[in-house]
């Protein structure tokens, strides 16, 4: 294929394909939540890898996001004498944007690329065909239990992130800085409205729907991707291209809902 | 059962290659696979007998042309009717393509677990003793990375077996195996057929061993069905092309053939 127009729209077409799988696998894994019998068991299982293996990273992550925040507020808002501010910046930035963000990111990372290398050996190896062919649902046996996992212990995480986070922004603040710890609570308290805590919680959802969608669907269809290539190559190449696209679809995302329900 | 167990009528099926063309692995091919006998799909690399296999199993679908499974024309169904259809197979993959992260009893349990209403005890007691019959016994705990390459074939057609299906499709069964491993393989296959009576396909590059257990040989080459007929027949098919592929692939054979015909 020489021709460029020729290639473009071949390219065009083949993104119109890629789309369509993904949105079917989409709806058929959510149809998995009805189907029967339901896996409680491996929900559990994915729970405590996704939710309770991710504790620590997002612990520290929070930490040291909430410190850098508590020190960089101190400084600018001290130059205007406005450092009674620092609960109400350091909050705001936390739960509408820096809680969700962050929290989907290292999600992504640790087991969005762990659950994309898991489907596509599986796939490489004709686990998920022989399911097919003992007439299993591999969405129903294998993707169902992580998405409901994400969407449970996503938001979790991002309320754990959001608490250490102000936490350390307390740290560096109060304890650091010496800015007063009533200021700070009643700064945070006086700004952080119930609309900015929804708009955090139906962000961190939807993050967790983008990251389990994109890295299970990356694995799932690894032998069907373009340039894929073959056997492991094409695993780690698929695992790479579900953790860049999630984080990306995460940030482009974060600014579509900022800008349509703040 | 009807006399024919599955039946390709005028099937194609062609793959995009990455310039943009078609490549065209079968192209109107029709055979018929009678039920309760073993039939092997032979012929050399790319000439599309796992993609046979796949389309039986509706992994892949024909681009035209009909399959007819007991009589039933299974190119369009979707949904339960053809989860129906698939348990009416048991296969066996190439790569075993067991769990890796479930134990060898868990493993042999999935189809039960799955498909069944059975109780965890009927369970366990029907796997024990399919575990038995496959000289399993004392593995059940083991993991798939535990296992021998002869093993993971037992526990593959173990797991296979355990919803009794009508037709068994083995894709290159012997793949990785050593010669004794191989033989062994086949013998427990021709025994299992024997106990079960199922309809037995096998696709397989091991063709002399194979010939043996095969009532019918079907051979593919270029998109298209050279013979299909009793190996016998193959082994002394006057056709150009047979004589190559029996020459390439049943040396031993085809000397012997020539020695007894006075051509060598």
């Amino acid at each position: 294929m020489s021709n460029p127009l020729a290639r473009l729209g071949d390219t065009g077409l083949y993104i119109l394909e890629d789309l369509g799988w993904m949105t079917n696998f989409f709806f058929q894994s959510v149809l998995g939540i009805f189907k029967r019998p339901f896996r409680f068991s491996e929900l559990l299982r994915q729970i405590n890898f996704i939710g309770s293996g991710s504790i620590v990273v997002i612990f520290f992550t929070a930490l040291s996001t909430g410190m850098v925040l508590g020190l960089q507020g101190y400084y600018s808002l001290n130059r205007f004498g406005a450092d009674g501010f620092l609960g109400s910046a350091v909050s705001l930035s936390i739960i509408m944007e820096l809680g969700p963000v962050l929290t989907a990111l290292m999600v992504a990372g640790r087991a969005g690329s762990a659950m994309s290398a898991e489907l596509g050996i599986m796939r490489i190896s004709e686990q998920i065909d022989a399911l097919q062919c003992m007439a299993v649902d591999p969405y129903r046996y294998l993707i169902t239990p992580k998405f409901l996992a994400a969407l449970i212990s996503i938001p979790l995480l991002t309320a754990l992130f959001d608490v250490v986070g102000i936490f350390g922004g307390y740290l560096a603040g109060v304890s650091m800085m010496g800015v007063s710890p009533g200021a700070y609570y009643e700064g945070m308290r006086s700004s952080v409205t119930n609309h900015d805590i929804w708009l955090g919680v139906v962000k961190s959802f939807v993050f967790a729907g983008l990251v389990v969608w994109i890295c299970c669907g990356r694995g799932f269809f690894v032998q069907q991707i373009r340039g894929a290539g073959f056997g492991a190559e094409s695993v780690s190449r698929m695992t790479t291209q579900a953790v860049v696209l999630s984080s990306i679809s995460v940030l482009v995302f974060d600014y579509l809902l900022t800008a349509v329900l703040l | 059962m009807s006399e024919s167990a599955i039946e390709f009528v005028n099937i194609c099926k062609s793959f995009k290659r990455k310039d943009g063309s078609l490549q065209h692995v079968l192209n109107n091919i029709s055979f018929t696979i009678p039920a309760g006998k073993t039939t092997v799909i032979a012929g050399g690399s790319g000439q599309g007998k796992s993609v046979t296999l796949k389309l039986v199993l509706r992994l892949l679908d024909a681009d035209s042309g009909s399959i007819l499974v007991d009589g039933e024309d299974i190119t369009a169904i979707r949904g339960r009717k053809l989860n129906q259809l698939r348990t009416r197979f048991g296969v066996l993959f190439q790569s075993s393509a067991l769990f890796d992260s479930l134990t060898v009893f868990e493993n042999v349990a999935m189809p039960l677990r799955e498909r069944t209403r059975k109780s965890e005890k009927e369970i366990h007691s029907q796997v024990i003793e399919m575990l038995a019959q496959f000289d399993l016994a004392g593995h059940e705990l083991k993991y798939p990375a535990q296992l021998s390459g002869g093993m993971k074939k037992r526990v593959g057609l173990a797991r296979a077996m355990m919803l009794t299906p009508s037709i068994m499709l083995f894709d290159e069964p012997t793949t990785g195996l050593d010669p004794v491993m191989t033989g062994e393989i086949y013998h427990l296959f021709a025994r299992t057929q024997q106990q079960y009576g199922f309809t037995s396909v096998i696709v397989s590059h091991d063709i002399p061993k194979v010939f043996n257990l095969a009532d019918h040989v079907i051979l593919l080459n270029h998109g298209g069905v050279d013979a299909f007929d009793s190996p016998e027949s193959i082994q002394w098919s006057e056709k150009a092309e047979i004589q190559e592929f029996v020459k390439t692939t049943m040396g031993e054979i085809y000397q012997s053939r020539n020695v007894e015909t006075g051509t060598l």
